[in-house]
């Protein structure tokens, strides 16, 4: 077993320390040593996109993604997505068009979908598609996925 | 009296019949009374005193949930299919 | 049961009661859970298809630092000649044994040779590959036609074709044969003005579901074995574990978490023995997660299949015999869905003159699983197309020939029952008037298609307990797992029942040791029976609780009546209370209310669907693009419509990615070279438009609101349906699965 590092970063806007070995992924640090359970392993090697974070204001896999490479940066998880008392646009526009069933898929879909609306908040549907194009999901079909990005996208 | 239609694959023992007209008040009476004209015919839908396990009964196109137990009208219609479990059909 | 009801809970869209939990992350699924001294096991899986297991060498793996168990078959209890009795058939221990950790030989790459526990799942990882296996590799038999050659290798030495209790007298990879046989199909092709004969091919694939299975095990000092998993059954988790490791049930507790997808490939266990053996093994909690390549090649696809169909039809459309000959792969046990496919390909059609023979065969291939609407799909994408074919020849509408000679209640079925009320024509009917089905469609390699399909739908055993609060909210408890919805569907039938809103009931899916037998999530029967049960506690609820208003205003019991939330006396005294203040006054009139209820329903109602899909395909690569896709169904009655349409729509994507790219590919040594989501191509958002539910309601007669299962069905139809839009745009009949660019490309003759 390799030497662990010492790892400075953030997450949802909290500092966070932790260690790592080296080989340790950011999603096996996030679920296995911060108990983050929210980004979910589909795959491990970054087709499924159920791992999805937000690293420095970009999406990425969290699988392709070295729990050491996040030292000094700021990562956003779907944990830190709602406030308090009132859930993120997204998370809404998900419930209310029913747009997950069994629910794996449902927080990588959502970070996904916050890190297109961030750059751009009104997209076409075609756009929408194009970019949830990472995210696998078997149960849905993708419609109402879909029509609730649009909505989120309308109301904010 | 009930009518049971009779699995392709048994009706050598039915002398070719594929429907043949039972009597009987339950399954249990119905397939004894089966094996008292076409010996064999038992072996093929129980396992000892029960329904095979692989076997579903319909009772007028409704698969019955007791087996041996259930009551048969005197104008229903018999069929032993495979048994379809949860999406699963046993062999 | 009451058509035209006015409903004030059912048919309406509530937010599902753990949606808050599953967007934010909250929701504790198999893999999330955690516990204090938990190890981390790891499977070593066979390189080989075919292989006589020589030895196996596990003592350089039990000295690598960090270990603290290593398990093989030799850890299983003696299996050989014992009847495993899982409640929905009885299957040889031995093969299910074997199917967990081999014993004599491995039968398919991928399959469980031996795992590990140790500290780290990157130790255990490593550790497999210190464990020292010798194999006698032997030829592979990989493909349905050749396995049932008479000079194929054979796969187990002791099986011989069953055909309903006889046995063949030799050895054989056909474990069984079926058939199904109703008029006199020679007389039907006679009276045929015209006679269509096809062969199929369609190949393995997947369920695909996004979660790889999980499990973890703990042994209590007193022999109290507790797995934490995803399962779409804790009951038959508990069965089978019970069966496997010959252990007492009372002594196994299984509680079901959050799961991610199943479609029937999480009805059949794998690494959860696994996981109890280890754990028994080290005295520690014990993880085992699969990756998602060991999901592609260690758990069951659904079946390969080489179908042949001939049907006949008289001029004016008439169908007067109908014949298939249906050859699955079980994989490498016994059992495949062939009889399920078998019993469905003919049932959407009143067809006098039917012969149908079905054959499950061995091959050396993951043991195959059941796969939404199991072996129906395969099925109808060989009676769908051929049927489209007569229409085309007799110059028929599709749709026109289905209402022609689609079954109605009262019909019989090809494989005998007669159906009750089905909803068959009427999704044919909606089929035609949905405004898709007469859109313009006449560009150059555009192409429209349709087809139909049925599935059973099944009832089996549901318990539910209801406990009524005293701020007239009710908390039900019940055993079926909720993977796309069903708490919510559920809940609303109790609700309806009790007359408060849905978010007034708090449904909580529960452990083996905490509520009644309940079977699995599968056969779409969850809403039906499950949601029946929750509708029958409900009732016993309203009694009790007369029985309350009764005593409180001391009349008899006959003279207080319920209706829509209030509780009010008849004959005498006026007298009112609604549902939520008698909730308050429990405890005056004899302590807690508790409804119960089991099921065990035999009414599931049938599943049809008719759907309608608009192509494109490229010439110059062969792809094919889903323009517009309509699907219509039978829903009896929709709970929840959104996650009716929520089934309808991923069922008919899940049909799309079967019939243009998913597959198995397997090179000449039997190895899967394509087990990842990169290579195994499941459909994307970018790869289709809106999916069109159209909900049909014909009220089940079998289910007090008038329910059947939606689940299964929508998966049926799309292969068939988008082989013949392909040839409606291009004019080539498509007949092997998947018709990936390639296959198209050879059929157009471009390579």
């Amino acid at each position: 077993m390799a030497r662990k590092s010492h790892v400075q970063t953030t997450i949802n806007g909290e500092a966070v320390e932790f260690l790592c070995e080296p080989r340790q992924s950011l999603l096996e640090v996030l679920r296995d040593e911060l108990h983050l359970t929210g980004a979910k392993e589909g795959c491990n090697n970054g087709n499924c996109g159920a791992c999805s974070v937000i690293l420095d204001g970009r999406l990425v896999n969290s699988c392709l993604v070295l729990g050491v490479e996040t030292d000094g940066k700021s990562v956003e998880t779907i944990e830190g997505l709602a406030d308090p008392d009132k859930l993120h646009p997204i998370q809404d526009a998900f419930l209310e068009n029913a747009a997950l069933q069994c629910g794996i898929c449902t927080p990588g879909f959502i970070i996904s979908a916050k890190a297109l609306l961030d750059q751009n908040p009104n997209p076409t549907e075609h756009e929408v598609r194009y970019w949830l194009a990472g995210n696998l999901c078997r149960c849905t079909g993708y419609d109402k996925i879909v029509r609730a990005v649009l909505d989120a996208a309308a109301a904010t | 009296m009930p009518v049971v239609a009779i699995p392709a694959l048994m009706r050598n023992l039915t002398d070719g019949e594929d429907s043949v007209t039972i009597p009987g008040a339950t399954i249990r009476e119905v397939i004894d009374n089966l094996e008292t004209r076409y010996p064999g015919t038992k072996a093929k839908l129980c396992d000892g005193d029960r329904i095979h396990p692989s076997i579903g009964v319909y009772i007028n196109g409704v698969v019955t949930r007791v087996g041996m137990h259930a009551r048969v009208d005197a104008d229903a219609e018999l069929h032993f299919l495979p048994a379809i479990g949860g999406g699963v059909v046993s062999d | 049961m009451s058509e035209k009801k006015e409903y004030k809970v059912i048919g309406t869209r509530p937010i599902r009661h753990d949606g808050v939990d599953k967007v934010t992350g909250r929701a504790i699924y198999g893999a999330d859970f955690q516990i204090t001294g938990l190890l981390h096991g790891r499977v070593l899986r066979s390189p080989h298809a075919h292989a006589r297991i020589v030895s196996i060498d596990t003592s350089r793996a039990e000295a690598h630092p960090g270990v603290k168990g290593v398990v093989t078959a030799q850890d299983l209890p003696e299996a050989e000649d014992k009847i495993a009795d899982l409640g929905e058939g009885a299957v040889s221990l031995k093969y299910l044994c074997d199917n967990i950790l081999a014993s004599d030989k491995a039968l398919y790459k991928g399959h469980a040779i031996a795992a590990v526990a140790a500290t780290d799942p990157h130790i255990a990882e490593e550790a497999c590959e210190l464990i020292d296996v010798e194999y006698e590799v032997l030829p592979p038999v990989l493909e349905v036609r050749a396995a049932m050659e008479p000079d194929a290798p054979i796969i187990h030495e002791n099986i011989r074709t069953s055909s309903l209790g006889e046995t063949g007298d030799k050895p054989s990879n056909v474990a069984s044969h079926i058939q199904f046989k109703k008029g006199d199909i020679e007389k039907g092709f006679d009276e045929a003005d015209i006679v269509i004969e096809r062969e199929f091919v369609t190949g393995t694939v997947h369920q695909g579901y996004i979660e790889p299975h999980n499990a973890t095990a703990l042994y209590n000092p007193d022999g109290q074995l507790t797995v934490w998993c995803s399962t779409q059954g804790a009951f038959t988790v508990r069965e089978q574990l019970a069966e496997i490791l010959q252990y007492p049930i009372s002594k196994i507790k299984v509680v079901p978490l959050e799961i991610g997808g199943g479609f029937g490939g999480k009805i059949n266990v794998y690494i959860k023995p696994v996981a109890a053996l280890l754990a028994k093994k080290t005295g520690k909690p014990v993880k085992v997660l699969m990756n998602r390549a060991d999901v592609f090649e260690g758990t069951g696809p659904t079946p390969a299949s080489y179908i042949t169909v001939k049907m006949g039809a008289t001029k004016d459309g008439k169908i007067t015999a109908a014949q298939t000959s249906m050859a699955f792969e079980a994989g490498a046990y016994p059992g495949s869905p062939v009889g399920a496919g078998a019993m469905c390909i003919f049932a959407p059609y009143n067809t006098e003159n039917v012969l149908i023979d079905g054959y499950d065969v061995v091959v050396n291939k993951p043991k195959t699983a059941p796969y939404r609407a199991p072996g129906a799909t395969n099925a109808a994408f060989g009676s769908e197309t051929v049927i489209d074919e007569l229409a085309e020849e007799l110059n028929i509408d599709p749709l026109e020939i289905r209402l022609m000679n689609g079954a109605k209640e009262g019909d019989h079925r090809a494989d005998g029952p007669v159906f009750p009320r089905i909803g068959f024509i009427e999704t044919v009917e909606a089929a035609k008037s949905h405004p898709h089905y007469t859109a313009p469609n006449g560009k150059k390699h555009h192409g429209r298609g349709v087809a139909s399909g049925f599935w059973f739908n099944i009832g089996l055993e549901s318990s539910v307990t209801i406990n009524v609060n005293p701020d007239g909210t009710v908390n039900l408890v019940e055993g079926s797992t909720d993977i796309g919805g069903t708490r919510a569907s559920i809940a609303m039938q109790a609700a309806e029942v009790l007359g408060i809103p849905a978010e007034s009931v708090n449904p909580t899916v529960v452990d083996t040791n905490s509520i009644g037998y309940t079977a699995v999530t599968g056969g779409s029967r969850t809403t039906y029976a499950t949601g029946y049960a929750a509708y029958e506690a409900a009732q016993d609820v309203v009694r009790q609780m007369i029985e309350r208003a009764a005593k409180l205003w001391d009349v008899d019991e006959a003279n207080v009546q319920f209706t829509d939330g209030e509780f009010s006396s008849i004959n005498g005294k006026e007298e009112q209370i609604s549902f939520r203040d008698l909730s308050a006054r429990l405890g005056e009139t004899g302590g807690p209310v508790v409804g119960r209820a089991t099921m065990n329903p035999a009414g599931a109602g049938g599943a049809f669907a008719t759907h309608v899909v608009d192509v494109a395909v490229d010439e110059e690569t062969g792809k094919v693009e889903i323009l517009r896709y309509t699907a219509t169904q039978d829903a009896g009655k929709a709970i929840h419509p959104s996650y009716v349409e929520g089934q309808i729509q991923g069922g008919v994507v899940q049909g799309i990615g079967w019939a243009l790219n998913e597959e198995y590919i397997y090179n000449d040594e039997g190895e899967m070279t394509n087990a990842s989501f990169l290579d195994y191509r499941m459909p994307t958002c970018l790869d289709l438009p809106m999916i069109d539910a159209v909900i049909v309601e014909v009220p089940n007669p079998g289910h007090p609101y008038g329910v059947r299962g939606v689940g299964e069905v929508p998966i049926v139809p799309p292969p068939a349906a988008i082989a013949n839009a392909i040839y409606d745009a291009v004019g080539i009949r498509m007949t092997e699965l998947p018709m990936s660019p390639d296959r198209l490309l050879k059929a157009m003759g471009k390579i």
